[in-house]
């Protein structure tokens, strides 16, 4: 793409953003031009959500410049960005739940519809379905958004974009959310934005999407601008090490020793109950043998949480059951799950995998704070607690803190350092892992494989719960793939492909 | 252009300085209304100061008002470390000073050693079966405690009230001398708590059983797995709930706990100074919203709330002495308002910093 023809939409330079401690922005230089789609591309903590937030008026940079289309601003709030028609589709959607799509396409909007006193919903909905209809984004206008799914959200998001004609639309991983046929029709979308002469900034880890949607890309590392290159001329090795600054593996299958013995899991005819009523999980059958890798693959929201958590008795199961090694548990007491040897990385680990403000040793013994490690008695053996915490942050090269520090000050690698190297020091037979790399950069997300296939070796069942495809190609041996709480096809690893398993995840059970 | 941003860190010196600083500014603020109302700051606050800490009585009285703050504050510090909210210390306080009262008089005045014990049980069963309401309702309905708790302080106001003034019950005294204006039975002499004498400085028993409760505390949510858990269903519910907690056990024994505390500061109230179920005089102190305060300001640390309760007792108690002809009560008032206002609000500088940034050419000209 030969940029010279094209006028420059958006210009940042120099830009400079100090949080105590972090220079999260060290002089970032970007420009994006009309009509194209530019891909922001970095590792965790390069620096990409501050210059996102910097663009959308969240932030004010230290230092440095923000021209559009040629002029200068300053924007002191974020609806001054907005008034600038910069609109950004979040990670986690900015959508209110119970109202209607309509409803959150006006929702902010101060200038049009959404200021006035009487809002004429008819107006509003007619206004949405012809947007939905020129940018092929279904969408029901007058549907609650608790309704919808998390692909359907996201869709709501950009319709609230171009309800808001924006000229400069962030969007910050979007496919994480979605089935690879729904990444492509959102990539089809974009593509026809960018055809009107919209700028699209899309941030992402993901090197084959950043290949395939977008014209330029530029790659942060430690808050700088490494590069800006076309997108035609680069290839994922490229990316990747101008990313990580150096030569990366692409993330491949590796065989791991099979040492796959008696069944440790077994999961028989589960029902749950999910957080807004109505079932979540549906009758689900699972066995994980000791040694085994199994993923769980689906798109986001379709009972994988919900098995996670009944699995390990966080959540009651409403019917069926739940055995490890052959002794079949109670249900709905995690103690219980932990007794019997089921370790959980949760998907949520700032706020359910640790007590963030709690420290890093305390969160290390967060389970065996009952154990004679931890405790004498009612009493806690602090010493004893901080030395093991101090031999795990060795062992597992934790950074950013020593044992008091608070979790919640670590990096998400470390973090989940944390979670694995107590969840490891348990000597579980059963791990039941979810989404364990999301948002996590390079480096850590092999340190995490590499602990994965550990386990797996060590003799371990895995059960891994992700929406990352490539992982699970990379660590399952076999995949059950989730829609609707229910286990709609289960395929060997070594013979499942990308397409087979998308359209499984999308409720195509034909697909063979 | 001012700006409000949350630190990152916290030094640690700033838990000093700050409320040091918030003091000079309250004297600020206070040394403007006295000027304005014709009264000389310097003087004042001397006999501010001496009237709460000076003197040998003065001090005694400070050390009377500080006690019954002591329990209210720990009493909010306990559930608050876990994130509940027991606003009910005042209800649960006369809830103890009622079952404390109950046990002086049924064991009359030959019980022995007897009375004192069965006392401080009886208060610490009191307080703590009135926070089990709110407790059970938390527990298993997710009502807020912050309601429940709130409601029972009315509750038992009246109760207080109808035990003395509406009823003919056990604890009013239906002597002839009492029959002009309704009181409570004075408590025989064997109830009366013991007090330790310090060359002239007298320590009430409460005062001493507070700052063992104080350390008490520090050590069940220090040293404990009890503490431990306190703390992880505090900070993250769902965490607790990931690794195995008893949340709903815990919501119980913390606001039982919590009234336990509220409920030993009123058996204290009546063993120690009252001797006599004393419906105008408990929710006159306002203890238990005033124990709130207390922690608050103690930052919930046990022996911060010790010392915070006895700088607010002193505070509390000089103004007694300070209001006269030549100075109105509500200028009392107004003075401790504003030391109360500056130390709460200067709370948001330990966490917060503000700062004026520059504004830079292009901003200026906008």
């Amino acid at each position: 793409m030969t940029d010279a023809a094209r006028a420059s939409a958006v210009r940042l330079s120099g830009i400079v953003k100090r949080f105590p401690g972090v220079v999260a922005n060290d002089g970032v230089d970007f420009e994006a031009a009309e009509g194209e789609v530019h891909a922001l591309l970095g590792e965790n903590g390069a620096g990409k959500s501050t210059l996102s937030n910097i663009l959308t008026g969240l932030y004010r940079p230290d230092e440095g410049e923000i021209r559009l289309y040629g002029e200068p601003v300053s924007f002191a709030s974020p609806r001054d960005a907005l008034d600038a028609r910069i609109c950004m589709v979040h990670q986690h959607f900015r959508l209110v739940e119970p109202f209607t799509v309509a409803e959150n396409v006006i929702l902010g909007d101060h200038r049009g519809e959404g200021r006035k006193f009487l809002v004429h919903p008819s107006r509003i909905e007619r206004r949405v379905a012809e947007l939905g209809e020129r940018y092929r984004i279904q969408v029901d206008p007058e549907a609650r958004v608790w309704q919808l799914s998390l692909g359907e959200q996201q869709r709501v998001e950009i319709l609230k974009a171009l309800y808001r004609d924006a000229r400069i639309l962030i969007l910050d991983e979007p496919t994480a959310v979605l089935t690879p046929q729904e990444a492509e029709s959102l990539f089809a979308t974009l593509r026809v934005m960018a055809g009107e002469g919209r700028t699209v900034i899309f941030i992402s880890h993901k090197l084959h999407e950043v290949k395939a949607v977008s014209d330029r890309v530029t790659v942060l590392r430690a808050g700088k601008t490494i590069a800006t290159v076309d997108t035609a001329d680069a290839t994922p090795r490229s990316l990747a090490s101008l990313m990580v600054g150096r030569e990366v593996a692409a993330v491949e299958r590796q065989e791991h020793e099979d040492v796959r013995g008696e069944p440790v899991l077994e999961v028989a005819d589960l029902w749950a109950v999910g957080d807004r009523g109505g079932d979540a999980v549906r009758g689900v059958d699972l066995t994980v043998r000791a040694g085994e890798i199994v993923a769980i693959a689906g798109v986001a929201g379709n009972g994988q949480r919900e098995l996670a958590e009944t699995i390990t008795g966080m959540r009651p199961p409403s019917r069926g059951s739940v055995a490890v090694a052959g002794r079949t548990l109670r249900g709905g007491d995690a103690r219980e799950a932990i007794r019997a040897g089921i370790a959980h990385v949760p998907e949520d680990r700032l706020h359910t995998g640790v007590a963030p403000s709690l420290s890093i040793a305390s969160n290390v013994v967060l389970k065996s704070y009952r154990d004679a490690i931890a405790s004498a008695g009612p009493l806690l053996r602090l010493r004893a607690i901080r030395d093991f915490a101090a031999s795990l942050i060795a062992r597992y090269d934790v950074r950013g803190g020593g044992p008091d520090a608070p979790a919640r000050l670590l990096s998400g690698g470390n973090l989940q350092k944390v979670v694995l190297a107590r969840e490891f020091s348990g000597e579980p037979r059963v791990l039941v892992v979810a989404s364990p790399t999301r948002g996590l950069d390079v480096a850590a997300i092999e340190t995490v494989h590499g602990y994965l296939r550990d386990a797996a070796a060590r003799g371990v069942g895995v059960l891994l719960i992700s929406e990352d495809l490539d992982e699970i190609l990379a660590l399952a041996d076999r995949i059950a793939v989730l829609y609707e709480g229910r286990v709609v096809g289960e395929r060997d690893a070594e013979t499942a492909t990308v397409e087979d398993l998308g359209l499984l995840m999308a409720g195509g059970e034909a697909a063979a | 252009m001012i700006r409000v941003e949350r630190r990152l860190r916290q030094p640690w010196w700033l838990t000093i300085v700050v409320p040091v600083g918030s003091l000079v500014v309250a004297a600020g603020v206070m040394s403007l209304v006295l000027l304005a109302t014709h009264h000389a700051p310097g003087p004042t606050f001397r006999r501010l100061f001496d009237a709460a800490f000076v003197g040998q009585d003065d001090l005694n009285n400070t050390i009377v008002s500080a006690t019954p703050l002591i329990f209210t504050g720990l009493c909010a510090a306990v559930a608050f470390r876990m994130q509940l909210f027991n606003i009910g210390g005042e209800g649960q306080l006369y809830a103890g000073s009622i079952t404390g009262a109950l046990a002086g008089l049924l064991l009359g005045e030959h019980s022995g050693w007897l009375s004192v014990p069965l006392m401080i049980v009886f208060g610490a069963l009191g307080g703590a079966a009135l926070a089990l309401i709110p407790g059970i309702l938390r527990a298993w309905f997710s009502t807020s405690e912050i309601i429940t708790s709130l409601m029972l302080n009315y509750v038992l106001a009246l109760v207080l009230n109808y035990l003395i003034f509406d009823s003919h019950s056990y604890f009013r005294d239906l002597s002839p001398e009492a029959a002009t204006f309704p009181q409570g039975k004075i408590l025989p002499a064997a109830a009366s708590w013991p007090t330790f004498d310090l060359g002239g400085i007298v320590l009430p028993f409460g005062f001493l059983a507070g700052i063992v409760l104080a350390l008490v505390v520090w050590v069940l949510y220090q040293r404990t797995r009890f503490g431990f858990e306190v703390q992880v269903i505090g900070d993250s519910p769902r965490a607790a709930r990931y690794a195995g907690m008893r949340t709903r056990r815990k919501i119980l024994a913390v606001l039982a706990l919590s009234g336990l505390l509220a409920g030993l500061g009123g058996a204290s109230q009546t063993g120690d100074f009252r001797h006599v179920l004393d419906p105008r005089g408990l929710p006159a102190g306002n203890y238990g919203y005033t124990g709130i305060v207390v922690a608050a300001l103690a930052r919930y640390n046990p022996f911060a709330i010790v010392v915070v309760a006895f700088l607010l007792g002193g505070l509390q108690n000089a103004g007694y002495t300070l209001q006269g002809a030549d100075f109105p009560s509500g200028l009392v008032g107004v003075m401790q308002g504003v030391i109360l206002f500056c130390a709460l609000g200067s709370e948001l500088l330990v966490r917060y910093r503000v700062r004026f940034p520059r504004l830079r050419p292009a901003e200026a000209a906008a």
